[in-house]
């Protein structure tokens, strides 16, 4: 067997079932070593393979969340600044003064590393996921580049900080914003659309063992069924497991049973008032007798 | 797939064919370097290289950088790899080969304008759409037909026009701030204290924290989108728009321009372009039914659906130049707004009629509109957009 197609069974024993794109774009970027871009809609499981990889190479997950305005404090490093001030303090009472204090207040005892400075910094190489991209500043992406193409961090006070290992970075985005060619062409690259059919029941059979076949399959036929309808917002895995998760929690094995299930179940996958309104019962049993 | 594309005796090797691979993908707009080249290689040794689908999925991850690339890559996969490619090869080579004459001079010569007119009967794309509401009254109404005549762009552009309308979008784009930003720079009358600098002075003064810098958020540039009106009823002003469009793409590396009429086409890159002239035909090109009817709606829908979604954020302005004469129901048209205004942008109406008097928003698309704008405002020359820069500062 060859090595990319045990990369993915390796994820599918943690239950995450990748299309043949994903499985190969991953396996490509851990052995170029370079960091995987992935694009889709929201709710494909772009987040999840993250994790899942760091559970499959028995590794630590250390997750950067972007957003809007997302500063080198948050990202790389802080300074500790009450315990440098009590330092300050402290040393003058001693009668310490100048280089020797400021040597000690700007160690690395006082300095608070934040995920990417985290990440270079581990013993063995961790999973760095850098969660929607899109929405940090076009200046921070800058930055990540720099850091994800030399995999070293530069602290004024201490100098330069240089990788101990090499994480395996993971970069998601929803596509709020056009990433920078630079950025892309660092990268390995996939899209990640929504499962087809046959894979999305793999995914309910690894996430839900004991569920039902019969059920199992009128639920991802609904599910495929309802992404086809106009929504705002798709349902995504993770929605379609929750809606399994809520049938089996009521008890019932057939989606035609109970029309007040199904309509109190929809809440797991219809999440805008717009979406609720679109769908109402009897297009949700239409969808779910032709899912049978 | 037994095609296989039999390389010549003389081929220099497998890398000399991957490499002209990655010149093929180049060919079709993929942006690849050497270093790319070096990663398609390398990656090939990690995969079976004998397989074909191995291969095809290693060089798509290593190879394509967004969505659409990735989309259409197994399709020039199998025209490089599977013998299909050929005939496409040629159409490159014919048009390399034309390219000089159109950028070595800078005078409109008549040759030129006989081979834009000759494309008259260019096949049909939209014709479904043009038979949809056409009304023959003889005055400014929106028309829903497309109009196939090809307009030569040029006619009605002029690279001094675009330096003119350059100045005007520039002061424009810097008049539109964002003062939203999370992150702060260091500046005297800020509100908040800066810790890391508060701690460096105070180690002059025994850690007595003497002085407090301050900080503050700064503002910063918006993202403009600029969405052209080039309809029948539009074609009065369309010099001045088309002007002012290029002239803002040129200022503002970030800014993003649509032309509409019964389509939505994107113009940023055509505009992007370094010869003006070039520009110009590529424009021209892209421009196919200018001068025609008026789909506002089903544009703007369009528009929300998809390249909203990828450069509409909450830090743009959406810049629509228009005179809001539809051939779509105005409900439509409404909604389209509604769903562009919910990723968070600003939407700007600039109306040329408005600057006529004792003008009311009577166009039934017009009025829908009306509860999403942030600003309603005239616009029909230079002057009166360039006036508009006091009250863009204030959005």
């Amino acid at each position: 067997m060859s090595d990319w197609k045990s990369l993915a069974s390796q994820l599918a024993e943690q239950g995450y079932i990748a299309s043949p794109d994903l499985a190969m774009a991953l396996h490509i970027s851990l052995k170029l070593g370079r960091p995987l871009l992935l694009e889709g809609a929201a709710g494909v499981g772009k987040t999840e393979i993250a994790r899942t990889l760091a559970n499959a190479l028995d590794t630590r997950l250390i997750r950067l969340q972007c957003y809007e305005g997302l500063d080198a404090a948050h990202a790389i490093y802080e300074w500790n600044y009450q315990r440098q001030l009590l330092a300050i303090r402290a040393s003058a009472e001693d009668g310490k003064t100048g280089p020797d204090v400021e040597k000690r207040i700007f160690s690395e005892e006082f300095l608070l590393e934040r995920p990417l400075l985290q990440a270079i910094r581990q013993d063995t190489s961790p999973v760095l996921l850098i969660d929607e991209i899109d929405r940090a500043d076009q200046e921070f992406e800058a930055y990540l580049l720099e850091v994800l193409s030399d995999f070293q961090i530069t602290v004024p006070e201490l100098g330069t900080l240089t990788a101990t290992s090499r994480p395996y970075v993971v970069l998601t985005s929803n596509g709020t914003r056009d990433l920078s060619d630079a950025l892309r062409r660092r990268c390995i690259y996939s899209y990640v659309e929504y499962p087809d059919r046959a894979t999305e029941l793999a995914i309910l059979a690894a996430r839900c063992p004991d569920i039902d076949e019969r059920l199992a399959a009128q639920i991802v036929g609904f599910v495929q069924s309802l992404r086809r309808e106009e929504l705002e917002k798709v349902p995504g895995v993770a929605e379609m497991l929750d809606f399994a998760a809520a049938l089996t929690g009521l008890g019932i094995n057939d989606l035609n049973d109970d029309p007040e299930i199904l309509r109190a179940s929809l809440v797991t996958l219809l999440k805008t008032q717009a979406d609720r309104a679109n769908v109402p019962l009897e297009v949700a049993q239409r969808l779910a007798g032709k899912a049978a | 797939m037994t095609k296989i594309t039999r390389f010549s005796g003389r081929d220099p090797g497998a890398s000399a064919r991957v490499s002209g691979f990655v010149g093929h993908l180049r060919d079709h707009g993929f942006p690849l370097g050497v270093r790319e080249t070096e990663a398609a290689l390398e990656s090939l040794g990690h995969v079976a290289a004998a397989d074909p689908f191995e291969v095809c999925l290693a060089l798509k991850a290593v190879c394509s950088g967004n969505h659409e690339d990735f989309d259409k890559f197994d399709i020039l996969f199998d025209s490089y790899w599977r013998n299909q490619g050929r005939v496409r090869n040629k159409i490159v080579k014919t048009n390399k080969s034309a390219a000089p004459k159109y950028s070595r001079t800078s005078q409109e010569d008549s040759t030129q304008q006989t081979n834009a007119a000759g494309n008259i009967s260019s096949p049909d794309t939209g014709g479904g759409l043009g038979e949809v509401a056409s009304e023959g009254e003889g005055r400014l109404v929106a028309s829903g037909v497309q109009n196939l005549m090809k307009k030569d762009l040029r006619e009605l552009l002029s690279p001094q026009d675009i330096a003119a309308a350059e100045v005007v979008a520039r002061r424009l784009a810097d008049a539109i701030r964002d003062r939203r930003s999370r992150r702060r720079h260091a500046a005297i009358k800020g509100d908040q204290i800066d810790f890391r600098k508060v701690v460096r002075k105070s180690l002059s003064t025994g850690g007595e924290p003497i002085r407090l810098p301050r900080r503050r958020r700064p503002e910063r540039p918006v993202h403009l989108v600029a969405l052209c009106d080039v309809s029948g009823s539009m074609t009065v002003y369309a010099r001045l728009f088309l002007a002012f469009l290029s002239g803002l793409i040129r200022a503002d590396a970030t800014a993003d321009a649509y032309l509409f009429h019964t389509r939505l086409v994107r113009i940023t890159q055509a505009l992007r372009d370094d010869d003006p002239l070039r520009s110009l035909n590529r424009l021209t090109l892209l421009a196919d039914g200018f001068g025609g009817g008026s789909k506002i709606g089903a544009t703007f829908d369009q528009f929300g659906k998809t390249y909203a979604r990828r450069f509409v954020s909450g830090r743009s302005v959406v810049l629509i130049l228009s005179d809001g004469y539809d051939t779509d129901a105005p409900e439509l048209l409404g909604s389209a707004l509604k769903v562009i205004k919910k990723r968070g942008c600003k939407i700007i109406w600039l109306n040329p009629l408005k600057g006529w008097k004792g003008y009311e928003p009577v166009a039934r698309g017009m009025a829908a509109a009306l509860p999403y704008l942030d600003m309603f405002a005239a616009a029909n020359t230079l002057e009166s957009l360039a006036a508009l820069e006091p009250e863009l500062a204030g959005i």
